[in-house]
């Protein structure tokens, strides 16, 4: 009776509601049946790398799916919300791995967020942006360790209760830090800067690296960072039991045997803060975008004499986009210390810089969702895909397996070709790709996409516009006033 | 009246005579150029470690972080170090001018950092050492003439890296010209890091090395010691470097200064379309840039590999750097710019590596920053180099 009541009242919209509900039902359909699948798959089967590896990145990239569809903006809030806080985590829980995953994704997702703000906002090419990172990790770093520093020594260490303040602390000095870059630098035009930043980024990884001791007498050495060896014995913040027991009870009604419940929610811990501070940052860059010290940048990104001459202040501006591109790392510099228990100069080399311009050029420089975009594709990339591959060719080697059609012998795939190892291979290549073409990104910016076929010659004006141009001048025009003189 | 005759007696020179100045301008006068900036950068140089050692001997102001132990005399370590320090920075000093010679021409022509030069560097190194080891295959490396030996490495390095660069230029730079500057910069890193990978697995396929020692024990010749004077003695390999580098800049000066297509690549750096209204083909001439400009570097490769005898795939990064500092120091799109600012640099990292190691709260760690470090303070104090000229930016 009341389907049927249902039917009838309904019947007349029921064509364009079943239109419109197509795209949320296409979602729905979508996350579910790759979720279900990814839950399906499990590591003792052979092609497990090349399934995991093809159907978590299709996951991860459900919510842009969903962003790109035409769904009410409050169901795709909740569809994503649900994707990000209840789904990831169960499969996180079944699978720490995926957890681990997800959360490098997001935080590099923040750092690009953060380096969006200096390379695609303000136009300013960061080569050095991992010392900022390097700031904040080392800032919780040398107060928490238990290495043999100064700090132990002295008994100066820091409560983990502080991880907060400290969180906080780390956003004001790497922005401190980027401050004190910024204002001999910015005079630089763009190419300099770029190597200077870099030249900086060494400094900072050489002086982390050597500031073991600091004191002229070798008996007495007044060790500040530990030196190459790095930092061990980091801690994170102390969670409340009842969030402990939660999730093992999340776990026991789940049915996943855990061993280590604390680690696990450690680990769940971390996903969620990443996440927020990532939501954070993006929301922040978003709002700066749009207020007028984003038009600032844009202007000062287009044309920097111009922009001055309308009085943008030109090196404040600057400044500002340093500092706020370096809180954003700082903040994930300390939570990147606490989750690692562990920092090493080697964490801040210059790859991880070209890693993150990596993803701020393969997502588009200057648009938020592009560059989260491109966090999931480049870590995706470099921690699962090309690692999968590795695994694969070793499980296909162990099977004996024949390429089809080229009738190649995959045990005859060497060694020293491992995917794994070529991370700088790819990137390289996927740099290169992106310059020539596609330079404003997967998901551009519509500002920067223009300005990039302005400057290279390809903006197209059509063909009839330049006609209605041309027939709207009269000949009159051309001979300006001598018709009328002559009348 | 009187300039008919002139111009009659110059076109009536003796062959001889002419020679005389061919030789005059473009062997003896590049090379007295080089010497005087050997003079130049050595003399600055030991000029502050004297003083350095002279104030830091006894007395360390009350910077705890300059103390040298007390049964250390700086001074006298100083001046025994001296001429082995000059020898030291003179030798990687022509390295980083040949490098720092690539960047500034391309950045002269194109005004953009060929952020992929260090890797055509690195690739001149492991071309050397192929070289070296397939003529030890042969058993011809201790049989042929050591010269034939240099020879041969520095031009088989010459010809791949020169082609290697204009391939890269042909494929990751061509079709971005007239983009942002980022645009460009961004794409040489990935070529440089695209390299780094490349040059690794092919030699890990090819030989399963990833440390490529240039077996020079095998070549008596390279190890003979000279004894320059009481205590100071050098092998032959110092002398080779330092020999093949001014040859290299002294053909350099000859090539941009003397031939047609040298005062194209000086008009294209000029004004690009102004050059191409004078009928100059601009791409070739940015084409002969970068060939040139990579064989310079493939030849500076060798002769690193030469001094340290160890080349890796990740060799090019800090090097290249350094060079780039050099480059900028002598002002960039200078050439004789970064011959001198070449030789500075040399000299600042042997002085560096010399008189760290004698500071126990600093140590040898921190001798790679000395460059960043120039560069900043030159881009911040100087930012057109020693011998740049003011360019107004253009609105």
């Amino acid at each position: 009776m009341a389907t049927n009541a249902l039917f009838q009242n309904g019947a007349p919209q029921s064509q364009p509601n079943w239109r419109e509900a197509l795209p949320t039902l296409f979602a729905l359909g979508y996350v579910a049946i790759v979720y279900f699948l990814l839950h399906s798959i499990d590591r003792s089967m052979l092609l497990f790398p090349l399934w995991s590896s093809i159907l978590f990145p299709m996951f991860v990239i459900s919510p842009f799916i969903i962003l790109g569809l035409k769904i009410d903006g409050r169901l795709k809030v909740l569809l994503i919300a649900i994707i990000g806080l209840v789904l990831m985590p169960i499969l996180g829980l079944e699978d720490t791995f995926y957890l681990e995953l997800i959360t490098q994704i997001a935080i590099f997702a923040a750092m690009a967020i953060g380096l969006n703000v200096v390379v695609g906002f303000a136009g300013l090419l960061d080569l050095g942006y991992v010392a900022f990172f390097a700031v904040g990790a080392y800032l919780w770093g040398v107060f928490t360790s238990n290495a043999n520093t100064i700090v132990q020594i002295s008994g100066a260490q820091a409560a983990p209760e502080l991880f907060w303040l400290f969180l906080f602390l780390g956003v004001i000095a790497a922005a401190i830090t980027g401050i004190l870059l910024g204002l001999p630098v910015l005079r630089l035009r763009g190419d300099y800067l770029a190597i200077v930043t870099l030249g900086f980024g060494e400094i900072i990884r050489i002086l982390v690296s050597n500031l073991s001791n600091i004191s002229s007498n070798r008996r007495t050495p007044i060790n500040i960072t530990n030196g190459a060896q790095g930092l061990p014995g980091i801690v994170g913040p102390p969670l409340p039991d009842f969030l402990v027991e939660g999730v093992a009870n999340l776990t026991a009604a789940l049915g996943i045997p855990a061993t280590n419940v604390r680690a696990l929610t450690y680990q769940l811990f971390y996903y969620v803060l990443v996440l927020g501070v990532c939501a954070i940052a993006a929301l922040v860059a978003a709002r700066l975008d749009n207020s007028p010290i984003g038009r600032a940048w844009t202007a000062i990104r287009e044309d920097e004499v111009a922009a001055q001459a309308m009085g943008i202040p030109k090196v404040r501006m600057k400044l500002l986009a340093f500092a706020m591109g370096a809180s954003f790392a700082g903040a994930m510099g300390v939570i990147f210390a606490a989750k690692n228990t562990f920092v090493s100069p080697e964490s801040f080399s210059f790859i991880q810089s070209i890693f993150i311009l990596a993803i701020v050029i393969v997502g588009g420089m200057g648009s938020i969702r592009g560059v989260i975009l491109g966090a999931v594709i480049v870590t995706l990339l470099n921690l699962q895909v090309l690692k999968n591959f590795s695994l694969l060719i070793n499980s296909l080697k162990n099977i004996d397996w024949v390429i089809p059609i080229i009738n190649f012998p995959i045990r005859d795939w060497p060694q020293q070709l491992e995917p794994a190892r070529y991370e700088r291979f790819v990137f390289g290549l996927l740099l290169i790709i992106m310059m020539i073409f596609r330079p404003s990104g997967v998901l551009p910016a519509k500002r920067r996409q223009l300005e990039l076929q302005a400057a290279m010659g390809k903006e197209e004006i059509p063909e009839a516009e330049i006609i209605a141009d041309v027939e709207t001048i009269k000949p009159e025009d051309l001979l300006g006033n001598q018709p009328k003189e002559q009348s | 009246m009187t300039a008919v005759p002139n111009i009659a007696s110059s076109t009536q020179r003796s062959p001889l005579e002419a020679l005389g100045n061919w030789l005059l301008q473009y062997i003896l006068r590049p090379v007295l150029q080089i010497l005087l900036f050997v003079f130049i950068a050595g003399g600055s140089i030991s000029l502050l470690a004297l003083v350095v050692g002279f104030v830091l001997q006894t007395d360390w102001h009350g910077i705890d972080i300059l103390r040298v132990p007390a049964r250390i005399n700086l001074f006298e370590q100083v001046v025994r170090q001296l001429p082995n320090m000059l020898l030291d920075g003179i030798t990687i000093g022509f390295v980083y001018a040949v490098i720092a010679l690539g960047y500034t021409m391309v950045y002269g022509v194109l005004k953009f950092i060929n952020f992929a030069h260090s890797e055509i560097f690195m690739v001149g190194g492991v071309v050397g050492y192929e070289v070296m080891i397939r003529l030890r295959a042969a058993d011809m490396l201790s049989s042929l003439s050591p010269l034939v030996v240099i020879v041969l490495m520095i031009g088989v390095a010459m010809v791949i890296c020169g082609t290697l660069a204009t391939v890269v230029e042909r494929v990751a730079y061509k079709p971005l010209r007239g983009a942002p500057r980022l645009v460009p910069l961004i794409s040489a890193i990935g070529v440089s890091f695209f390299l780094t990978d490349f040059v690794r697995g092919f030699q890990a396929l090819n030989r399963n090395v990833f440390n490529m020692p240039y077996p020079t024990d095998q070549v008596t010749f390279f190890n003979e010691r000279i004894v320059l004077a009481q205590g100071v003695s050098t092998t032959n390999t110092t002398l080779i470097i330092i020999v093949s580098a001014i040859v290299m800049l002294v053909g350099l000066n000859y090539f941009v200064n003397a031939t047609k297509i040298g005062k194209g690549i000086r008009a294209v750096s000029q004004d690009q379309a102004t050059a191409s209204l004078m009928g100059i083909n601009v791409n070739l001439m940015i084409t002969i840039t970068f060939m040139v400009g990579g064989a310079l570097g493939g030849a500076a490769g060798v002769l690193y590999g030469l001094k340290t005898t160890n080349v890796t795939p990740y060799i090019g990064f800090i090097p290249g750097l350094k060079a780039f500092t050099a480059a900028v120091l002598g002002g960039i799109g200078n050439i004789t710019g970064a011959m001198l600012g070449g030789l500075l640099l040399g000299m600042l990292e042997a002085f560096f590596s010399a008189l760290l190691p004698y500071f126990p709260a600093l140590g040898l760690g921190y001798s790679d920053i000395f460059a960043f470090a120039v560069l900043i303070l030159v881009l911040l104090f100087r930012p057109t180099g020693l011998l740049g000229k003011k360019v107004d930016e253009k609105v």
